[in-house]
């Protein structure tokens, strides 16, 4: 009788008909719908006829799509690796559980369930200048107040601290639960040659979460690629475009300007380049399988 | 061997207090802007204009909150991502449990391939379809709509693929009883499976209500009438004209007030929110 149930029936499929459809018209459908888009010439009344790759020309060679590029890239050079320590920093050092331990770790994900609006409003009232605390605390010092989000450079910096504070708390999880897999057999041998702390950290602790590190990553990297309210929100891209990022530049292109087919062209080749991070993540992810 | 297992400490290095240390002074300042939000939403508006600082002194006042429940869209917006998220979280919580249940569970024809093309799905960042979806619900009158700002949620492979998970955990021998019994597929899914995952449920459940009640995105480019904002584009739309007409402190009034329900969420849902987040990330 069990057979009956494992033998594959058209009927089966039924439960995913509801999910699927939602997947076809909702995912599906807009993405070939965008790539269809990015290869013609469309303006608000509706497509029109067919300009093959002229629309991504066109994306490349504007400058503002490459400062956006730059930036984005910049920013994630930057922010990743910050990320990726600071959150192993913390899994390392709550990796156990006290009343202390859990309390941090709740504080240090607090931050992640806010949303955007919420954490870039909380920053924008420590850079503002004049008013925000970074220049209440520069006066008491008696040293000069920096314009943190009107000054080229601490723009994007101020984007990216907002961000760290924000993104903390999943690369802490993500850590925290690749340490406890490691199999406690292999301190006691460490503990049996005497092993200093920082032995054990570099032989032991750190070469049995690699993986971990590698998936983190590439997490990070997808999500940083992209970033977009905080920017829009703290420095509007300013000044001068010196933070504007890639999702911000589709956004002003595709509904300020509303140049669509150049905006699906954007969207497009950031969609690759993401598409590039998600794939290095499924072979990372297999690869321990195999092994 | 069990009892040396247990005195054991799992890692040589973090028995050193002083990271511990480290840890504390980086809460401090991790929460510090924190305070100091909540400090501008407790002063009165005149006295911060004067100067900011007056954040550290007497007198505070409840004034700002009493704005919120009188003057602003706030009650509005709030109302708007309430209907906006729990619509969401029905919606991903039916769709992904029937198929999950028949990922994990069922055979039918094209099963692989169908789950590889969902798990792709994963891989697809919103901004790739968001102009060509705008189209869509252009053509459909959907913008400015509750409904239009539900849909896009419901199509997130992340649901399905937890679900999945969740359902193929769940001995074989349960169902294959009940299968004795003559029940039907449904009847089975319903009654015996269903209850098996009401944990997972939960779980999934207040990840996309949190999902959907943080989502900015969408809701920026969807909703256009002040009337349908919701809470995110709503204080972000007010965050625009930062200081000069409201006042810091009742800005900062109404982010406190905004992030409240999530925190208070959070806090009683702590254990779920990091299972979902950290379960979907890695495995």
């Amino acid at each position: 009788m069990a057979k009956t149930y494992r033998r594959s029936q058209w009927s089966h499929g039924l439960f995913i008909l509801p999910y699927l459809s939602a997947f076809a018209l909702l995912l599906v459908f807009p993405l070939f719908w965008g790539i269809w888009l990015s290869l013609h010439k469309v303006d608000l009344f509706g497509p029109g006829r067919f300009v093959g790759l002229a629309n991504y020309v066109r994306v490349f060679a504007d400058p503002v799509f490459l400062q956006a590029l730059r930036n984005t890239i910049v920013f994630v050079i930057v922010s990743v690796p910050s990320l990726v320590a600071l959150g192993l920093f913390l899994a390392l050092a709550l990796n156990r559980t006290t009343r202390a331990t859990s309390f941090f770790r709740g504080l240090f994900f607090s931050s992640s369930v806010l949303s955007v609006t919420i954490v870039t409003l909380i920053w924008r009232f420590v850079f503002i200048p004049g008013d925000g605390l970074m220049s209440v605390i520069f006066k008491h010092l008696g040293a000069e107040p920096i314009h943190f989000l009107s000054t080229s450079g601490w723009s994007l910096f101020s984007i990216g601290v907002a961000t760290v504070w924000w993104c903390l708390g999943l690369p802490m999880m993500l850590f925290l639960a690749a340490l406890q897999q490691i199999p406690a057999d292999l301190y006691e041998a460490a503990a049996l040659d005497n092993a200093s702390p920082w032995r054990v950290l570099t032989r032991i602790t750190l070469p049995s979460i690699a993986r971990t590190i590698m998936l983190v990553t590439i997490i990070q990297i997808v999500m940083q690629f992209q970033l977009f309210g905080q920017a829009q929100l703290m420095t509007n891209g300013g000044p001068n475009g010196t933070s504007r990022p890639l999702v911000m530049y589709i956004y002003e292109v595709g509904f300020v300007r509303w140049d669509i087919g150049k905006g699906a062209a954007a969207s497009q080749i950031l969609f690759l380049i993401i598409l590039c991070a998600a794939m290095a993540q499924y072979v990372v992810s297999t690869r321990k399988t195999e092994n | 061997m069990a009892a040396n297992n247990k005195t054991y400490k799992p890692d040589a290095l973090t028995t050193n207090p002083t990271l511990l240390w480290i840890a504390g002074v980086l809460s401090v300042v991790m929460m510090a802007p924190v305070a100091w939000l909540v400090g501008l939403s407790i002063k009165n508006n005149q006295e911060l204009m004067l100067g900011t600082d007056s954040v550290f002194r007497l007198p505070y006042t409840a004034v700002n909150y009493l704005n919120i429940l009188q003057t602003s869209r706030v009650f509005g917006w709030f109302f708007n991502s309430l209907v906006v998220a729990s619509g969401q979280t029905l919606g991903v919580l039916v769709l992904s449990s029937l198929a999950g249940y028949a990922f994990a569970r069922l055979e039918f024809p094209f099963r692989r391939t169908l789950f590889v093309i969902v798990l792709f799905g994963l891989a697809v960042p919103e901004q790739a379809v968001i102009i060509a979806r705008h189209q869509m619900f252009n053509w459909f009158g959907l913008h400015n709509t509750y409904l239009g700002l539900m849909l896009p949620g419901l199509s997130s492979a992340f649901g399905v693929f937890l679900m999945t998970q969740f359902f193929r955990a769940i001995p074989k021998e349960i169902d294959e009883a009940a299968l004795l019994d003559n029940a039907s597929q449904f009847r089975i899914f319903w009654k015996i499976m269903l209850p098996l995952t009401l944990p997972a449920q939960a779980t999934l459940g207040i990840f996309t209500f949190l999902h959907g009640w943080n989502d900015y995105w969408w809701p920026l480019i969807s909703a256009t009438k002040k009337d349908m904002f919701t809470l995110t584009v709503g204080i972000a739309s007010s965050q625009t004209n930062f200081a000069q007409s409201e006042g810091l402190g009742f800005l900062a009034s109404q982010a406190v007030f905004a992030s409240l329900p999530v925190l208070v969420v959070y806090l009683i849902f702590q254990r779920h929110i990091v299972t979902a987040v950290s379960g979907g990330a890695v495995k």
